[in-house]
């Protein structure tokens, strides 16, 4: 038996022991899905082993190193991981920025000492993170920031606005782009901070969207003492890493992939719905449009396979995440357009058990969002133009 | 199987390239309509393709051919997209050999295979019979008669129809225009008694033919495949055509895109570069993700031909909905952002449309295939 073989049968037997039988479907959202951080009440004492069990085992974080306590993994063993626990439709044991952003900027760019710090707890589930981005008066142009940190000899203080503070009202810690040198060109002077949301001066206020209730928060920051220690990299030079991460975070948006519709496929809802007339759909239109999509969808899918296809045979990347995010999410808006006209007035309703708490309406009014957070479509095709086209 | 080209088909698609760009640029294509050629390509560049094994790479090993492939003859008919290359390459090499390999006996194999892969024989398929595509209203009859069939009845622009030796035809030995069974596919001699060929003048100055059969008697031996059961066959012939046309349309709206790109780079209006205004990059940027979605769908279609996966006929469909979308896109995009020259003749962007629109018209357009995608997917 070769040693990757070895590793599965390894991997499939702990799996086997230690992944509770609750845990192997998917979760239906919202609460089920496991955050971490010092004030998540786990729902059930199955989804506390799960995520504990594989945070022993670094699995958390299969690939960071285990001096950190990761799982130390390499790409054939990661994969096999992430392979057998599909194949028992494992659930994930922890969503988090901390492992899907901070944490790899830390590896990347931070100190040994931040390392230390941070990425232990990160993996054990033990704080959540949000990130502090964007500002009222910096969405697109995100260089543009204004809120500022005071230089105090061996701490800053930070005022100022930060919004789209994703589940700020539950994070521990917040890595947080502040202006630390305000006569520098605007992407000089800035710096990525790392602070504890219990700090003195730190107000997250949750968001209210035309969705209705979402896990956005504005934050406000009154005086924040930040230490110096805490600066990601250098002082002033956060911008390469606010970029390196803003391009993971457009990965992360364009790979969700779409919302699952019950394992249907648009074309079988539509059928299903509207009822077919001789082998087609009733409403030619519509038929049309629902075919148009599913065609898109599938050349899109193939693409994302094409490009990661691409980066593990060494060739090029021809498509990048730009336009990966860019074609997705504004796919997904028309999957939720045509979704809407095949259900009609159903569609529309808010509440109740009939139409499952509203979840069509507010999950279509919630993919508008999609094109704009992490970077809006005119930004994605900004950056495929000059960047990809070399268009000035 | 991995959604990249190996080593051989990247060589191969590159040697495409330069041939293709030192014998049949584009300019070849002017010289042949302006010189009102019959066939619209050189003899002489089909003999050097031939030479290059290019008539041999469907054709399997066993009938001499090379059986390279698929996705290898994929990369030089997107060249032939670059180049606006026209021979007898598509009509002879894949729609001829893809027919006579999926429905011929043992005798029609080893007599056509062998003679299409040496150059000896060229061939052209007549299936459509009105100006839109509809290979179930056939209504073209081949009568049984003693030791053969009499066909009678025409068929619409036939692509090689001018020039090619054996005619593969597609006509009805029992049923009514409408029904699946009943089709079934002769090969017929170009220059037999009662066949009567008229060249139709088109937009990308190729040659394309209308053909009328009157009375044309045929012997049993003319029959490809199983009497009446020629549609699986005719559809597996179509479904290469369209998945190698899809392919071609790609080469087409890839060379439209780098034109326009570079002339983006160069014209320009109120004192700057036209490319600098976000109002044409956006366009850009938009079309060039459409033509990233394009290249996986032909791809991916293209190996699984190879694999003979069971849904090769579904993703041939998508693939021509989407090549025919994108190419109609990119022509006009191409024109568009060209300005006035891209109206003239003496300019070669306008060829790129004038060539695209017959290919996407061809066995079936967007409409068509959106249609057929939709019913193979159950609605």
């Amino acid at each position: 038996m070769s040693e990757l073989q070895a590793f599965r049968q390894e991997t499939r037997d702990w799996l086997d022991q230690n992944c509770p039988e609750s845990m192997r479907h998917s979760a239906p959202g919202g609460d089920e899905m496991c955050w971490g951080g010092r004030n998540y009440k786990f729902v059930s004492e199955d989804q506390k082993q799960w995520m504990e069990r594989m945070a022993a085992k670094g699995w958390t974080a299969p690939d960071w190193p285990t001096e950190y306590g990761g799982g130390g993994l390499d790409k054939a063993e990661h994969k096999i991981l992430k392979e057998e626990l599909a194949k028992i439709n494992a659930r994930s044991p922890l969503d988090s920025f901390g492992i899907w952003m901070i944490g790899p900027a830390l590896l990347k760019f931070g100190s040994e000492a931040l390392k230390q710090q941070h990425l232990p707890p990160i993996i054990r589930g033990e704080i959540r993170w949000c990130q502090g981005y964007s500002e009222p008066g910096a969405g697109s142009d995100l260089a543009g920031l204004q809120s500022k940190g005071e230089d105090m000899g061996d701490h800053f203080i930070a005022n100022g606005q930060k919004v789209w503070t994703s589940y700020g009202d539950k994070a521990d810690w917040m890595f947080c782009l502040l202006r630390t040198d305000s006569e520098a060109k605007k992407q000089m002077g800035i710096s990525l901070v790392l602070f504890d949301m219990e700090t003195p001066g730190v107000t997250p206020k949750p968001i209210k969207l035309i969705s209705g209730s979402s896990p956005f928060c504005e934050t406000f920051l009154d005086d924040v003492r930040v230490e110096k220690d805490q600066v990601v990299g250098e002082i002033n030079q956060g911008w390469t890493i606010a970029k390196y991460l803003l391009t993971h975070e457009r990965e992360m948006i364009g790979g969700m992939g779409m919302a699952d519709l019950g394992g249907k496929s648009l074309g079988q809802i539509a059928a299903k719905t509207l009822g077919l007339e001789h082998g087609r759909m009733r409403n030619p239109l519509l038929r049309g449009e629902v075919a148009k999509w599913e065609i898109d969808g599938a050349c899109f899918a193939l693409t994302a396979e094409r490009v990661t296809d691409e980066v593990k045979s060494g060739h090029g990347v021809g498509a990048t995440s730009a336009m990966l995010k860019y074609y997705g999410t504004e796919l997904n808006k028309r999957r939720f357009e045509t979704l809407l006209k095949i259900n009609g007035s159903d569609a529309m309703v808010w509440d109740g058990e009939a139409s499952n708490g509203g979840w069509l309406p507010r999950t279509w009014l919630r993919t508008k969002g999609n094109s704009i957070e992490g970077g809006t479509s005119e930004v994605q095709l900004n950056v495929i133009a000059k960047n990809i086209l070399g268009l000035g | 199987m991995a959604l990249v080209l190996n080593e051989e088909q990247q060589m191969l698609k590159e040697s495409a390239q330069g041939f293709l760009a030192e014998f049949a640029p584009v300019a070849e294509m002017r010289k042949q309509r302006d010189a009102g050629s019959e066939t619209g390509y050189a003899s002489n560049l089909w003999a050097q393709m031939v030479d290059m094994g290019w008539a041999a790479i469907l054709v399997p090993e066993a009938y001499g051919g090379l059986e390279f492939g698929h996705v290898g003859m994929g990369q030089i008919v997107e060249q032939t997209g670059r180049t606006l290359t026209a021979s007898p390459l598509f009509a002879t090499a894949i729609l001829g050999v893809t027919a006579i390999k999926t429905a011929g006996s043992e005798e029609q194999k080893t007599a056509l295979l062998g003679a299409i892969a040496s150059g000896e024989i060229t061939t052209a398929l007549a299936v459509d019979e009105t100006a839109h595509h509809s290979p179930t209203q056939i209504s073209m009859t081949a009568k049984k008669q003693a030791g053969g069939y009499v066909l009678d009845g025409a068929k619409r622009f036939v692509a090689d129809g001018c020039t090619a030796d054996k005619l593969i035809v597609a006509a009805r030995t029992a049923g009514d225009a409408g029904d699946v069974k009943g089709i079934s596919l002769f090969v017929v001699d170009r220059t037999a008694a009662g066949v009567e060929v008229e060249r139709t003048d088109m937009v990308d100055c190729r040659n394309y033919a209308n053909i009328s059969f009157n009375n044309v008697e045929v012997s049993e031996a003319a029959l490809l495949g199983a009497e009446g059961k020629g549609f699986g066959p005719l559809s597996a012939t179509l479904d290469a055509g369209n998945v190698y046309l899809s392919a071609e349309l790609l080469g087409i709206a890839q060379e439209s895109f780098d034109r326009t790109l570079q002339y983006l780079k160069e014209r320009k209006q109120f004192g700057v570069l036209i490319g600098s205004f976000q109002g044409l990059q956006h366009r850009a940027a938009d079309w060039w993700g459409e033509i990233e979605l394009c290249k996986s769908v032909v791809l991916k279609v293209l190996q699984a031909m190879d694999e003979g996966d069971a849904k090769a006929p579904i993703l041939a469909s998508i693939a021509k909905a989407k090549l025919s979308e994108v190419a109609e896109l990119a022509s006009n995009e191409a024109l568009q952002m060209h300005g006035g020259i891209g109206m003239t003749d003496e300019y070669e962007i306008g060829f790129f449309m004038k060539r695209a629109r017959p290919a996407q018209t061809m066995f079936g357009d967007k409409s068509y295939h959106t249609d057929r995608f939709a019913l193979l997917a159950g609605y």
